[in-house]
């Protein structure tokens, strides 16, 4: 049992249903974030956590406690929004006073806990300028302190970097990472952002039609991902087609050893998901011998991405598959565009998926 | 920005090299800058002229004595206590209305923009009847009301604070409107709540303080409109600052129209004022983009 738990939650907006009977635990002191494309439900789960949505059906359990008809200013939950929420009319120590306020926590104990907060969040000598006076990076970490300041049970963040410039999203991951780790306060994360998520959380949840495809470590959503969808949708991806053949897969003739190919009837059309940097390539030299069971391709292209190089690699003849390899820059000299390669996909067995 | 004039558009002789046609573009277009201050000056004094004069006519009618120059008609205003009761019902009614405006349109147009968006459309045609409907048919339509008005609130001419509000509301709820609109009042509103504001917090907290603007435009419009109104109290039966102008227009011109012009002014500085702080609303909006 979790310390929030979310129940077979469905919700349709208008006939369009956006979330499919979501079940999701999060244990005291966790950072899980809801991952997945627009329109996946994630947003609406985070809404009916925080009480401004109503399920159609299901339940929201915070502590042992049913929440799920408590209204929103009663369930203790701080919330970090994806636009910029600081009330415009408050400085940023107004701001992060409302809250206690609200609770009608008296003027000297406000005052310590906005300072401890705004220390926090490194912005004290911003205490008394407007949110048009702070960038939209402070502007967010305010808002994590206005959050913060209710001493919430639960904190809620609905992709609150996702309006900052790319430096100040990663310096701020860090920050709220570094924050929620120095509190131990359990944090429901939602973003589209798959680096975000993986870099933050504790676990995963990746989430489609309404629906969490999986939840579990970010290593094991990244290394092993439990269906086509998460594969596809978490990191770079190649979906190679091939056929099941008993323990391992043949693609071009070849025969591969894969993981999951025994659960797939021999001869069944199949997917295969394989990483960009799992695979290795090697120089074919003036058509010298290729070490038994690597496929052979052809570069077809090659983009320079800093430390490494990725290259198209086309199989077998004209109309083969593409394949994506990464390979570190220093390496890429080896190759160059329409040169030969055996391609190793060995070193770490691709995951078979149904087609 | 000043739109491109036509010369600016128009492609250069083919002939003329690119250099002279851009010299002959920067020579053009001062000259067409200095025609347009010409006319907006122009345009303002006629609209000047237009204005000022039947207000110095009024002035110089309201000061005209036997022997020469005389504040007597002014001086009665103060003086007059049928003048000084219809002035204070009038500022009272004023108040009252704008009051009542607040009361009502803010919490349904907080409402409307953060649950029933789909109704904002009949809302606005709902509050823009007022303003379609002749003053005649408003007071057919009132007046069986007013009889239970009467009973229940006594005959007092504040009890014409009820029509008022409605009569208001065309131009309150626009500008109650534009106000909540230029903010982003779902996540302000979510934000308080998620903070544990009730609804009431909400409004008094974070809603009214951000439209501020928006609320002294709505009752600065209100009070102008109240201040001017003559065609109900009169056909209702009340007694407020216009009605009392007509009446002594009957009996002492020169007080009537020292007391109209006064009551123009007035107006006319509630009006700058409004202009004032909507200019620096505008401007403050500007300094949060940036």
């Amino acid at each position: 049992m979790g310390y929030l738990e979310l129940r077979d939650l469905e919700k349709s907006f208008g006939g369009v249903l956006a979330l499919d009977g979501l079940n999701l635990d999060l244990a005291a002191g966790e950072l899980v974030s809801l991952l997945g494309p627009s329109g996946c439900g994630k947003t609406t789960a985070l809404r009916i956590v925080a009480g401004f949505e109503t399920p159609d059906r299901g339940r929201v359990v915070v502590d042992g406690k049913d929440m799920t008809r408590v209204p929103a200013n009663r369930r203790d939950m701080g919330m970090v929004f994806q636009a910029y929420s600081l009330f415009p009319n408050m400085t940023a120590l107004g701001n992060i006073q409302f809250g206690l306020r609200m609770r009608e926590v008296g003027a000297t104990d406000r005052r310590r806990r906005a300072d401890e907060l705004l220390e926090l969040v490194g912005l004290s000598p911003h205490a008394a300028k407007y949110p048009h006076q702070l960038s939209g990076g402070q502007q967010q970490r305010v808002a994590l302190a206005r959050a913060l300041a209710i001493r919430p049970k639960i904190l809620l963040l609905d992709e609150p970097l996702s309006a900052l410039d790319a430096k100040v999203r990663v310096s701020l991951r860090d920050e709220i990472r570094r924050i929620q780790g120095e509190l131990g306060i359990t944090t429901l994360f939602v973003t589209h952002d798959q680096e975000e998520a993986l870099a933050l959380s504790d676990r995963v949840g990746v989430m489609s039609e309404g629906r969490i495809e999986q939840l579990d470590t970010p290593a094991r959503v990244y290394r092993e991902p439990a269906t086509p969808f998460v594969a596809q949708f978490v990191g770079v991806t190649n979906a190679l087609h091939g056929l099941a053949d008993g323990d391992g897969v043949l693609i071009d003739g070849h025969r591969l050893p894969a993981r999951g190919a025994a659960g797939h009837p021999r001869g069944s059309a199949i997917r295969l998901i394989v990483r960009p940097e799992e695979i290795g390539l090697s120089p074919v030299e003036n058509g010298g011998p290729v070490s038994p069971g690597a496929l052979t391709g052809t570069i077809v292209t090659q983009s320079f991405l800093g430390a490494f190089m990725r290259l198209t690699v086309r199989l077998g003849g004209d109309d083969g598959q593409l394949l994506r390899v990464d390979v570190p820059s220093l390496e890429a000299e080896r190759h160059s565009p329409g040169s030969k390669v055996a391609v190793d996909l060995a070193a770490r067995p691709p995951i078979v998926v149904a087609a | 920005m000043t739109a491109p004039t036509p010369d600016a558009l128009a492609p250069s002789a083919p002939s003329a090299p690119p250099v002279a046609s851009g010299v002959a573009g920067r020579a053009r277009a001062p000259r067409g800058s200095r025609r347009r201050t010409v006319w907006r000056w122009l345009l303002l004094l006629a609209f000047a002229v237009f204005f000022l004069v039947p207000l110095l006519a009024m002035l110089e009618f309201s000061t005209r004595g036997a022997g020469g120059r005389t504040f007597d008609a002014w001086r009665a205003i103060v003086k007059d206590p049928d003048l000084v009761s219809a002035i204070t019902i009038s500022l009272e009614l004023a108040v009252l209305t704008a009051v009542g405006m607040l009361l009502l349109l803010v919490p349904v147009a907080t409402w409307v923009h953060l649950r029933l968006p789909r109704v904002r459309r009949l809302i606005e045609f709902i509050c823009l009847l007022p303003l379609t409907i002749p003053a005649i048919v408003l007071v057919v339509g009132v007046a069986p009301i007013y009889a239970w008005v009467t009973y229940f609130f006594g005959e007092s001419s504040l009890t014409l604070t009820f029509v008022y509000v409605i009569l208001v509301l065309p131009y309150a709820y626009r500008a109650i409107d534009n106000g909540l609109g230029a903010i982003d009042l779902r996540t302000l509103a979510e934000a308080a709540r998620s903070l544990g504001a009730g609804w009431a917090s909400v409004l008094a907290r974070v809603v009214v303080p951000n439209i501020r603007g928006a609320l002294v435009s709505a009752s600065f419009l209100s009070v102008a409109l109240v201040l001017g109104e003559f065609t109900l109290a009169s056909l209702l039966n009340f007694n407020n600052l216009q009605v009392t102008i007509n009446l002594l227009g009957k009996r002492d011109s020169a007080v009537s129209v020292a007391v109209s012009l006064a009551s123009l002014v007035f107006a006319f500085v509630l009006l700058l004022a409004l202009s004032y702080v909507g200019r620096r609303r505008a401007s403050s909006g500007v300094t949060e983009e940036g």
